[in-house]
């Protein structure tokens, strides 16, 4: 096997992987609900794929191949062991889609949508709903997704196969719900989608492939929903919001890489035409007459957005707008770029009130966001020292270098 | 797949009710049934007596134990199960969401156990 075969054939597995590892897991799953089994299935496949493609070249239809595979290698499976009933239900079904599937043209069909709305399904634990979705649609593994949620990676790696057994044996169908059901079942799928995009936009130098692809894919799965249910307001509201922070994504670093805040974003470096699809899709979903969560925040965004034009952003608005997202979702982070907007109307003090009145929950201890607000604040109002204690916690918290060096840089500025 | 809806209820509410009501209950439970049947979903079907009704039995110290009552006191009891055979949990659920038990108590939905 030659290096550069090699290399290609590792290249196209990668961006099979990327592209279609939702669909491939979501039909290999589709028929029978073992969405274990089609995983492990698919990571065989994947290993032939590496192990076959640069002797034998890189197949046509590579997603067709890895489809293939890794039915076939379910199918031996199954056979090596003395299978039950039920276990050779699933041989039957999926012999017969192994021969529909070897007359078609190549085209994986996409049961994603289908499969979303099983892992987010009401038998399924609510706060299992959004992993499921992101391990099982873009194939996070539990590690990285125990991180995003703040969970210790054994529990969530249990809570993972508790739900994927939950699916197989309590028979959750894969199917997009009715109308009369959707827009509850429709929640927990947003919530994922969006914690999809924001793990992917915590990379903003985009220096790590699979992350920034992750915001990219998080994009994707809010077109395909909004375009999927173009009049459901949250469904709009979060690709709004999505579309807006993605605009700013080349104005988060300066030429040196370093962080650049929001306030002091360059507004050239925006991309306008996104602000612009964002604000239509914004302008849509209000005329549906029911707020939500994700139409809140793109609204704030949108506030942000206003310094584009007027030189500074609507601070008045996006105060009243977190008051309205703080009583949806009585979410600690909320309440802290809350306490940010009262600084900017009412004055640094003011804000650091709002501040001090959170500090009574625990998990702020250790979230950076309070720590820098908080620092921030303090060294406005001329309280160097607790600045500078506060810097120090933003600072041992924080894990992206950039936004380290930022915080260093301010902390250097409060004695000056 | 096959699926028993366990019937929970207040069992005394129940048995306390006017003659009319349980008539209406009786006729809802009746329709229900034969909802299941037409819809050739239904494996089978029982009301229970009453938890007073009861015997537990348990073994220990290599010893039987016959106790007067139902295995847990709880605030609702087991009052019957429908047996059905449908294609999904969306299937199962909607039926159980129809039996009219679902709207005085809960109906526990539990795919069985396939050997």
């Amino acid at each position: 096997m030659s290096r550069e075969n090699g290399d290609a054939a590792r290249a196209t597995a990668e961006a099979v992987a990327r592209r279609s590892y939702g669909k491939l897991v979501a039909f290999l799953a589709a028929r029978t609900r073992n969405v274990a089994a089609a995983e492990d299935a698919l990571s065989d496949a994947f290993a032939a794929a590496l192990a076959d493609w640069p002797v034998n070249g890189i197949p046509a239809q590579p997603e067709a191949w890895l489809m293939t595979t890794a039915r076939r290698r379910t199918i031996d499976a199954g056979r090596r062991r003395r299978v039950r009933e039920d276990a050779a239900d699933d041989l039957k079904v999926m012999t017969e889609e192994l021969q529909a599937m070897e007359k078609m043209s190549g085209d994986v069909p996409d049961d994603r949508l289908a499969l979303m709305f099983a892992c987010a399904h009401p038998a399924i634990d609510p706060t299992v709903r959004a992993p499921l979705i992101l391990q099982t649609i873009l194939g996070f593994d539990a590690a990285t997704i125990a991180s995003a949620f703040l969970v210790a990676p054994a529990t969530m790696g249990q809570r993972l196969v508790r739900a994927k057994n939950k699916i197989k044996q309590a028979g959750i169908p894969f199917r997009v719900p009715e109308r009369a059901e959707l827009s509850e079942r429709l929640d927990s799928v947003l919530e994922a989608i969006y914690a999809a995009f924001t793990e992917g936009w915590s990379d903003p130098a985009g220096t790590e492939v699979r992350r920034r692809n992750l915001a990219e894919e998080g994009i994707w799965l809010g077109r395909l929903i909004a375009s999927l249910l173009p009049d459901e307001p949250e469904a709009l509201g979060l690709l709004a919001l999505m579309l807006f922070a993605e605009a700013r994504r080349g104005a988060r670093r300066d030429p040196r890489g370093d962080y650049v805040p929001l306030a002091e974003q360059d507004t050239t470096l925006w991309d306008t035409g996104l602000i612009e699809e964002a604000e239509a899709l914004l302008f849509r979903a209000s005329t549906e007459d029911s707020i939500g969560r994700y139409q809140l925040e793109a609204a704030i965004q949108s506030a942000h957005v206003v310094r584009r034009t007027k030189g500074r952003a609507d601070w008045a608005a996006i105060e009243h707008l977190y008051d309205a997202l703080s009583a949806i979702t009585h979410s600690p982070v909320v309440a802290i770029n809350r306490a940010i907007a009262i600084a900017e109307t009412q004055g640094p003090a003011a804000g650091l009130a709002a501040l001090d009145a959170l500090a009574v929950d625990h998990r702020l201890r250790e979230y950076q966001p309070y720590w820098a607000a908080r620092a921030g604040l303090l060294a406005q109002t001329e309280h160097v020292d607790d600045a500078d204690l506060a810097y120090e916690r933003a600072i041992g918290l924080e894990s992206d270098p950039a936004v380290r060096r930022f915080l260093q840089e301010r902390r250097s500025r409060i004695r000056r | 797949m096959q699926y028993l809806l366990l019937i929970y209820g207040n069992e005394s509410a129940m048995l306390a009710a006017s003659k009319e009501t349980a008539g209406q209950m009786l006729a809802a439970y009746a329709a229900y049934t034969e909802a299941i049947k037409k819809a050739g979903v239904y494996v089978g079907s029982n009301r229970l007596r009453p938890t007073s009704d009861a015997t537990s039995v348990r073994i220990s110290n290599d010893k039987t134990k016959v106790l007067n009552g139902p295995y847990a006191e709880t605030k609702e009891q087991l009052g019957g199960y429908y047996m059905i055979d449908v294609p999904d949990l969306d299937a199962a659920l909607s039926w159980a969401s129809r039996c009219p038990g679902a709207s005085h108590g809960t109906i526990e939905v539990r795919p069985v156990w396939t050997m």
